[in-house]
Parts: structure tokens; C-alpha cells; sequence
């Protein structure tokens, strides 16, 4: 679904800081236009479940279940929504649990206000957003030997390791390149950057290599 | 929260805890030298109230001769068995006379016994009980050739001692015996309100006892010189069927109480490093509040040091560097703090710090350094990464840049200097730059790899 370039992406705000939120909305002003607030687990489901904004900024770490549990429960009944994860760890056991739970990208507190803007208006557009860590937490996970004997592979083996072409897009954004950036230097479009980093996604999501499933359970999430 | 450790090594005790690679050979050696010539801990004998399942007696001889507690325990009760239960009254002599370690004041606790002197009431109460029992243990003995009555002749002495310690001991060590003598109790006294488990296990018990007993008293009528081994069996099976649920609790109680204690001693740590990073950093953060960029470092170091505290267990102000990951770290926390330019770091994979590789590393800093003072960027990025065949670092900024081809003297010096270490190292450097594009420097070292001989005639002009 794609935002028209007026319309202002309707964002749900999911943080138990409410110093935060206040903060985030404040900084935001008219670049999105915020329709809803929630600090807990349950009634941000409820929330969403009402207003089904376009994006949802979730926080990493709620009580009752962090923010993968949101995203867990309204994916079903709401692909449309999208989520864009926020989180002041790096830790990659949280990060890949919520972006495997489905969210949209990953970005960390200390983003900058354009930065978090843009972030958010890509998300509604249905790309994917990595920060530069996360960028160096994937080439990670994909770097090391493939699946673990123990763990049967992809029904898709494809999932399992990234194209060198992926590999590079990546590298350059852990560099903190931006889309266009790369763009220039590796000689492509934009929009064939964003397909590869949408693709990076879809593999973190769906691929079972060791790493990815082992710091997904480190967060009970399978 | 007190501290059970050696007064001169408190610093370091939280490293062991949390720093899972908390390496301190230079702290740490002494230490571990002296415990090796006398192992125990050079202190007086104390009981050690931390660690006990009786009166700590055990733990206390454990600590002084340097043994763990529990093999200590088990020569207890081997030698109990095997001295006709003489070593029990030993123990609780030792309870009575042995004093308690002091705690983290240093306070010195008087014995049990040298407040029991006074206790005239309790020592007559003592005596009293003791000499019953004396009484009817000889009349028993002299009923049947004392074949029993010889085990249970020590314990006219514990009882004595343990109605001294019950009666002078401090509040917390009472509530301890207590607590251990609580089951004990209902066994006599809780007649109405016992479970049907407890009920059949009385009664199974007391028939084995009966048994038991029966057979052990008819040994010498009897034959067999297996006799009084399934006598002894019958009255273990009937002992264990009384007491076993009892241990189960104390030893269940006792692993209760440690994950406690840690749990404490770990709280008190975090606050402690709380207390000196985070709250100092943010009253000079307050104090200085009219200058932005020394606010932005202080949060942007205490910052790092935090991470690397919660999410890599290092402690902070280890600067131990062992590998590329660490010393890229090292990079950005010295620049950052020299330079007050942020650095963002992403590192793929990790490999140790050989030769070639702190060349590369050295090089990287140097790259850094550079962009902090010359770029006028506003953020650094180095980004690392660890290949099978190759080492690769990037240092890119987005400053003003320059034209490679067109450089003042000096700065060319710095490239050259960077360029001639790889070179050196088998590795090579480029550095791309356009004015107003920024800086990229990339470095790549193939893994394994041999030095690479002479520098080029061009890496000669480094400064």
C-alpha cells in the first residue's frame, strides 16, 4: 500500500516511556500525523486492532511480553499494518526476534529526527529499514558456516545465504550509507536497492540458519 | 549485603562475577599465589555464618584450611560412623566455643560459650537434662550389655551443648536452629493436624524400628552372623524414612538461601556500578549543561561504557585489547574522547590480534584520527569485517574530502603513512575522496598472510 506523497503516514506510537512518546511526538510535528498512543502489550493489540494505522513504532522491550509479542498477535489479522522496531539495545537476540516476528526494519533510539521520519515514511511505503548495526548483525548471521547439522535447511535453500550482490548493499549500510548513496556507488536505482534490502529481509524472516534460529529462541520466539 | 571476601581484593570481586572474560592476571596473581602457599585463608577459625547446614562449623574449618565445605562435611560423617558418634559432641563444642567470623564491619564476635558462662539457669537446665538422660542410658545399658546405649553415650554431651547454644545463641543463629528443629518438632507434638503421608511414614517406620531393634537385642540367641547387618539395615531404612523429607527441606532451604545471598551480593554490584558511572556522569552532565558538545561526549562515553558493560560483560576500564573487534572498540572510544567526534562502529565476525592485524589496526586509528581532525564530519563510521581469506576495514566520514591527486604535503604524508603499514603487512590501502564527498578509506589484509616485503619506492615519503 502506498502512501500518497500528501497524505502523512497515520503512526500508533507503542512505548512504556512516556517521556518518550511525548518526545517522539513532539519531534515528528506534521511530517506523520500520530492517530495513537500505547505503553503496554494488550492494549496496544486492542489499539491497533481499532485504528489499524499504517505503521506501528514499537519498542523492543515492553512489559508483558516486549514488543515482538504485538507485532506476533495483529500480523495475522492485519498484514497491512507495518511495524518499524525501536530500541535503545543492540543486543542481536532481541533485534532479529523482532524483526522475525514480522517487523519492517530496526532503528535505535538515538536515531535522528529526519532520520527516524524517513525511516517511517519507507516502512509505509513497504520497504525495509536497517540501521547500520543491523546491517552488520545480518552480514554476521550469514557469514558463518551455513546450518547447523542439527537444524534441517529451508525448504527454500536460497534463504539461507545472501547474494554477493545483497552482501555489498549491506556492507554499505553498516558503513552508514544511505539508499541513494549506495545507489551512486554501486552504480544501480534506488529502487533496486530497496528490492535487495526487501529481500535481505524476507530471508531474515524465513530463513532457518543456526544463528537467526538460535537468537530468535534466545527470545522464545521460534 | 555483606561482603564475604578478602579485604584487600574488593574492587575486583564484581569482575568475577560479571565479566565473563574478566581476566586480571596483574590483580590477580598475588592473590592467587598466596592461597596457593597456605591454603587456607591465614585468618583465625570462624564459623561461617554464611555458608552452614549446622552451626557452619564445617564451613568454618573449611575456610581456615583452605578445603572445600563439603568434603569437610563428609569427613564429619565418616568419622562420626566410625567413632562410635564421638565426633557429634566435638561439633557442637566446637558451635559452642568456636566464635562466629564477623561480619563486613569487622566487629569480632565473642563464642556462644563465653556468653553461656553467664547463663546459670541454662547451664543447670543443661546439666539436669544431660544427667537424666545419663540415667536412664545406664539403665538401659546395664539392661541389655550396652550394646546400644554406647552410641547414644555422646549425645548426653550434645544434648548438653545444644541446650546451651539453643539458650545464648544470637537471635538470627536460634531462628536458624529453629527453623532446623521445626519438623523435628511436629514428630511429637503435631499428633492431630499430621498429613496421611506423614502418618504412614511414622508407622512404617516405627514398625522397621521395632524390627530392627528386635532383631539387633535377639543377636545373641540367634545363629547367623548376619544377624545384626539386617538389624542395622532394618533401623538406616527406618532413620531414612523418618528423617530423609527433613534433610531434603534443610539441604532445599540451604540452596534457597544462596541463590538469595547472590542475588543480593549481584544487586548490590549494579548498584555500586551505577552509582559510579551513570550518576556521576549525569551530575556532571547537569553541571555542565550550558556547553552542548561536552554534554554530547560525557552521555556518548558513558554511554559506551554501559553497553559494553550490560551486553559484553566487560568491565569498564578493561583495556585489555585481544582482538580486531576489541581494538576497533578501542578506536572509537579514543577518538570520541580525544577528538569529540562520534564514531559509529559495526564489526562483522571477530579474529585475534596477530602481527598484521594490529598493523591493520594501527592503521585504521591512524585513518580515524585523521578524519576526526581534518573531515569536519559530524559522525565517523568504521565498519569491520572478518572473512575467511581476508581482513577488511572501512573508515569513511562525510566531510569535506579533498583531491587525492591535488593534496597539501602534510596530509599526503598521513595517507602514504597509512598506505606504506599496509603495504608493509601484505595488505593494501585505498583511499577515495572528491571535495565535498567526503572520505572513504578501506583497508584490506588478506588472512594468513606473509609480510609483504620492501615498501614500494612511493611509500618512502611518509614523514
Amino acid at each position: 500500500m502506498s502512501a500518497q506523497a500528501a497524505a502523512p503516514p497515520r503512526v500508533v506510537l507503542v512505548d512504556d516511556h512516556g517521556l518518550f512518546r511525548s518526545g517522539v511526538r513532539a519531534e515528528l510535528g506534521r511530517q506523520v500525523e500520530v492517530v495513537g498512543e500505547a505503553e503496554d502489550v494488550a492494549p496496544a493489540i486492542e489499539l491497533i486492532a481499532r485504528v489499524v494505522p499504517d505503521v506501528v513504532l514499537v519498542d523492543v522491550h515492553l512489559p508483558g511480553g516486549g514488543g515482538q509479542a504485538v507485532i506476533a498477535a495483529v500480523v495475522r489479522d492485519h498484514p497491512q499494518v507495518r511495524f518499524l522496531a525501536l530500541s535503545a539495545s543492540d543486543a542481536p537476540e532481541d533485534v532479529i526476534a523482532v524483526i522475525r516476528a514480522g517487523a519492517r526494519g530496526y532503528v535505535t533510539k538515538t536515531i535522528s529526527t529526519a532520520d527516524l521520519a524517513d525511516a517511517i515514511r519507507r516502512v509505509a511505503d513497504g520497504d525495509a529499514v536497517f540501521s547500520h548495526r543491523l546491517a552488520g548483525f545480518v552480514l554476521d548471521a550469514f557469514a558463518s558456516a551455513p546450518t547447523a547439522p542439527d537444524v534441517k535447511p529451508s525448504f527454500d535453500p536460497e534463504l539461507d545465504q545472501l547474494t554477493n550482490r545483497e552482501r555489498e548493499v549491506l556492507r554499505l549500510i553498516a558503513q552508514g550509507y544511505t539508499y541513494r548513496e549506495i545507489a551512486r556507488e554501486l552504480f544501480i536505482s534506488a529502487k533496486t536497492v530497496e528490492s535487495h534490502v526487501s529481500s535481505v529481509l524476507r530471508k531474515l524472516q524465513l530463513s532457518s540458519r543456526h544463528q537467526l534460529t538460535r537468537w530468535a529462541a534466545e527470545r522464545r520466539l521460534t | 549485603m555483606q561482603e564475604p571476601s578478602e579485604p584487600s581484593w574488593p574492587p575486583f570481586r564484581f569482575h568475577d562475577r560479571f565479566g565473563r572474560r574478566g581476566r586480571h592476571p596483574h590483580t590477580d596473581f598475588p592473590a592467587r599465589i598466596q592461597r596457593l602457599r597456605n591454603r587456607g585463608n591465614g585468618g583465625p577459625l570462624r564459623r561461617d555464618p554464611d555458608d552452614r547446614l549446622g552451626g557452619g562449623v564445617a564451613a568454618g574449618v573449611a575456610a581456615w584450611r583452605g578445603f572445600s565445605p563439603t568434603t569437610v562435611r563428609i569427613v564429619f560423617v565418616v568419622a562420626a560412623l566410625f567413632s562410635q558418634a564421638w565426633v557429634v559432641p566435638f561439633y557442637f563444642i566446637g558451635w559452642l566455643v568456636i566464635p562466629e567470623r564477623g561480619d563486613a564491619t569487622g566487629a569480632e564476635q565473642t563464642s556462644i560459650g563465653v556468653r553461656a558462662r553467664h547463663d546459670s539457669r541454662g547451664v543447670a537446665l543443661a546439666v539436669a537434662l544431660a544427667s537424666l538422660l545419663a540415667v536412664f542410658l545406664l539403665l538401659a545399658g546395664v539392661l541389655n550389655d550396652g550394646a546400644i546405649a554406647i552410641y547414644i553415650w555422646p549425645q548426653v554431651v550434645s544434648v548438653f551443648c545444644l541446650v546451651l547454644i539453643y539458650r545464648n545463641a544470637p537471635e538470627r543463629e536460634q531462628a536458624a536452629l529453629r527453623h532446623l528443629i521445626q519438623p523435628l518438632e511436629s514428630l511429637w507434638v503435631g499428633g492431630g493436624t499430621m498429613g496421611r503421608g506423614t502418618k504412614l511414614r511414622f508407622a512404617a517406620s516405627g514398625v522397621l524400628l521395632v524390627a530392627g531393634f528386635g532383631w539387633l537385642l535377639s543377636q545373641h540367641a540367634g545363629i547367623a552372623l548376619l544377624a545384626p547387618l539386617g538389624g542395622f539395615l532394618l533401623v538406616a531404612a527406618a532413620i531414612v524414612l523418618l528423617l530423609g523429607p527433613w534433610w531434603l527441606r534443610i539441604a532445599r532451604d540451604l540452596v534457597l538461601e544462596r541463590q538469595a545471598r547472590a542475588r543480593a551480593e549481584e544487586r548490590a554490584d549494579i548498584a555500586a556500578r551505577v552509582h559510579d558511572s551513570v550518576l556521576q556522569t549525569l551530575a556532571l552532565i547537569q553541571r555542565r549543561a550550558d556547553d552542548p558538545a561536552a554534554v554530547v561526549q560525557l552521555a556518548r562515553a558513558q554511554e559506551r561504557e554501559l553497553r559494553s558493560w550490560l551486553f559484553e560483560g566487560r568491565p569498564p576500564g578493561d583495556t585489555d585489547v585481544a582482538s580486531l573487534a576489541e581494538g576497533v572498540r578501542g578506536i572509537q572510544r579514543d577518538v570520541e574522547a580525544r577528538h569529540g567526534v562520534p564514531v559509529e562502529v559495526v564489526t562483522v565476525g571477530d579474529c585475534p590480534l596477530d602481527e598484521h592485524v594490529s598493523a591493520l589496526l594501527a592503521a585504521a586509528g591512524e585513518a580515524t584520527v585523521n578524519a576526526a581532525k581534518w573531515s569536519g564530519a559530524s559522525v565517523i563510521s568504521v565498519f569491520a569485517e572478518v572473512e575467511p581469506d581476508k581482513v577488511a576495514v572501512a573508515v569513511r566520514d562525510r566531510g569535506k574530502g579533498f583531491d587525492p591527486d591535488a593534496v597539501p604535503a602534510d596530509r599526503k604524508g598521513v595517507a602514504e603513512s597509512i598506505r606504506g603499514r599496509m603495504v608493509r603487512h601484505g595488505g593494501k590501502a585505498v583511499v577515495q575522496s572528491a571535495p565535498g564527498e567526503g572520505t572513504k578509506v578501506t583497508l584490506t589484509l588478506p588472512r594468513a598472510a606473509k609480510p609483504g616485503g620492501q615498501v614500494p619506492p612511493m611509500g618512502g615519503q611518509r614523514r
